[in-house]
């Protein structure tokens, strides 16, 4: 028999809002890496085993499962080992397109880490470009990855192949 | 060796190690705190990553808030050249299910298996609503605490139990935990002396509640020769089940515990006497539910390491049952033990261990 419950059609949709709020421990590596950025520095930890440099560090070789222990202070350039050009325009977008992601292999570094690519035309970016990182006034040094406002090219020659092949 | 008519290939706990388990370790993060813990337990019998077959994890990433925390964890492990790797969304001790799993399949000799819980990071009693029907119950934000009171009031109310029995065995459990290192609460007070505590939620008081504890901890399970070569006492793993209950709350007797009596008996605990039950009843009344369902006597030593009244790392607790078990054998206190884990609200899911002196 029908009734207002059957001739309203199925339900197809339910919210049921959650909000849960959540403390980050970025542990006792992670926390000198960020430090170094609070003071405009890289700093990376070195396995003792393999010799491998990590930055940002975790506190452990990924590959050993050994404490990384050595502080390691890093360059303030690096070599553009891939990259892409971001041309679609996404929710909470802040950057204008069209806009270059790369990898980047600092110096002194055996792990590349994402950045962003600025001061060149996007069809200029290439694989070995060397580039160094641009810092927010001293006054805005924070410890997050915000105080690095973009890479930018350093004006030396592109890197050799052979030095940044295995971290593509 | 057999359980209930099956035939099991013998496994044993090859090695065991928990960090200490605290109320917030603040300082470091997964893989850090995982480290020591692995270390440790590979240390224990001299052996590497490299002499592991397979690896399983039980963790959860609504503990931690962020994405693929079980996967940042390997980091603490190692995992080059390429492993044979796997993960729960459960305890550890259903981790070990898995790893044994494989083990009866014959296609490993050795696992390392680990769970981390992080329980400080966000508020625990609102995170433990997510396990609940999504639609009908969830929304309606009925936490932990209160969930466990409904079950306690409903042993009350079948007379099966009384506050002072809760009390007594939160006095028993904490005194227990003295004499463990690891523990978190560890404290000789009387069961009228805790009968004195306010309400949180009643009739649950607040010696009735598991603490809120950070920890880790992991086991290496072995086989055939690598079992002998790595221990003097292996300790077999003999029985090994787990069952769980309806999801819905009202469709289910809590005063009972079906699927744990279910386990149990496939497990083939009945088999033979036990000298030490390691049962993992985070609330306090649950611990009489689990007693009665697992059949044991008043011969049984109930939680010599405190149980998780006396620390309670949320995914590491069950394991670190199996681990405390296994313990009691290697150390000659018993001859044959068993280990329970729990999952969900109210017992929901429950996993029996029984294990064995060579």
């Amino acid at each position: 028999m029908a009734d207002e419950t059957t001739d309203s059609g199925p339900v197809t949709t339910l919210a049921t809002p959650i909000r849960l709020d959540f403390e980050f421990t970025p542990g006792v590596a992670q926390s000198r890496f960020l430090r170094g950025l609070e003071r405009g520095e890289f700093f990376g930890q070195r396995c003792p085993k393999c010799g491998k440099v990590y930055v940002p560090s975790r506190g452990t070789c990924p590959t050993d499962g050994v404490a990384t222990t050595e502080d390691v202070k890093l360059g303030n350039s690096g070599t553009v080992t891939t990259y892409c050009v971001v041309n679609v325009p996404f929710a909470g977008q802040s950057i204008e397109i069209p806009y270059i992601c790369a990898q980047i292999l600092l110096d002194g570094a055996n792990l590349s880490f994402m950045g962003l690519i600025q001061e060149i035309p996007t069809d200029q970016i290439r694989m070995g470009m060397r580039v160094e990182a641009v810092w927010v006034d001293q006054s805005e040094l924070t410890p997050s990855l915000a105080s690095v406002r973009y890479f930018r090219p350093n004006g030396e020659p592109d890197a050799d192949y052979e030095t940044y092949k295995e971290y593509l | 060796m057999s359980a209930a008519g099956r035939t099991v290939r013998p496994v044993s706990i090859a090695s065991f190690a928990q960090s200490q388990n605290v109320r917030k370790d603040d300082s470091r993060n997964e893989a850090e705190g995982l480290l020591p813990v692995i270390t440790e337990v590979f240390g224990n019998i001299g052996i590497t990553k490299d002499d592991v077959d397979f690896i399983c994890s039980g963790s959860t990433d609504y503990l931690i808030g962020g994405p693929f925390s079980f996967v940042m964890a390997l980091d603490a492990v190692g995992v080059w050249p390429p492993r044979s790797e796997s993960h729960v969304e459960m305890d550890g001790a259903w981790a070990l299910y898995e790893a044994w799993v494989l083990f009866q399949e014959g296609e490993i000799d050795a696992a390392l298996v680990y769970s981390f819980g992080r329980s400080s990071l966000g508020n625990l009693n609102e995170i433990l609503t997510l396990q609940l029907d999504p639609y009908y119950e969830a929304p309606l934000w009925p936490d932990i605490v209160s969930l466990s009171a409904l079950q306690a009031r409903a042993l009350i109310d079948a007379d099966k139990a009384t506050e002072a029995d809760f009390a007594a065995v939160a006095s028993r459990n904490r005194r227990n935990a003295l004499a463990n290192p690891k523990a978190q609460v560890r404290s000789d007070i009387a069961p009228e002396v805790l009968l004195q505590d306010d309400y949180v939620v009643a009739p649950l008081r607040r010696h009735a509640l598991p603490p809120i504890t950070d920890g880790a901890a992991a086991i290496v399970l072995a086989a055939g020769d690598k079992a002998r070569q790595w221990g003097e006492r292996p300790v077999w793993i003999t029985g090994f089940d787990h069952r769980m209950e309806t999801h819905s709350l009202g469709a289910r007797d809590l005063t009972t515990s079906p699927s744990t009596a279910k386990a149990a008996e496939v497990a083939g605990l009945s088999a033979g006497s036990v000298d030490v039950a390691e049962i993992h009843a985070p609330f306090a009344h649950q611990e009489q539910i689990l007693v009665e369902a697992l059949g044991l006597d008043d011969s049984v030593v109930v939680n010599p390491s405190g149980g998780a009244l006396a620390a309670n790392p949320l995914m590491s607790a069950g394991l670190i049952r199996i681990g405390e078990a296994a313990e009691r054998i290697r150390s000659g206190q018993a001859d044959r033990a068993v280990a329970h884990a729990t999952s969900g609200p109210c017992l929901q899911q429950n996993l029996v261990c029984v294990l064995e002196g060579a």
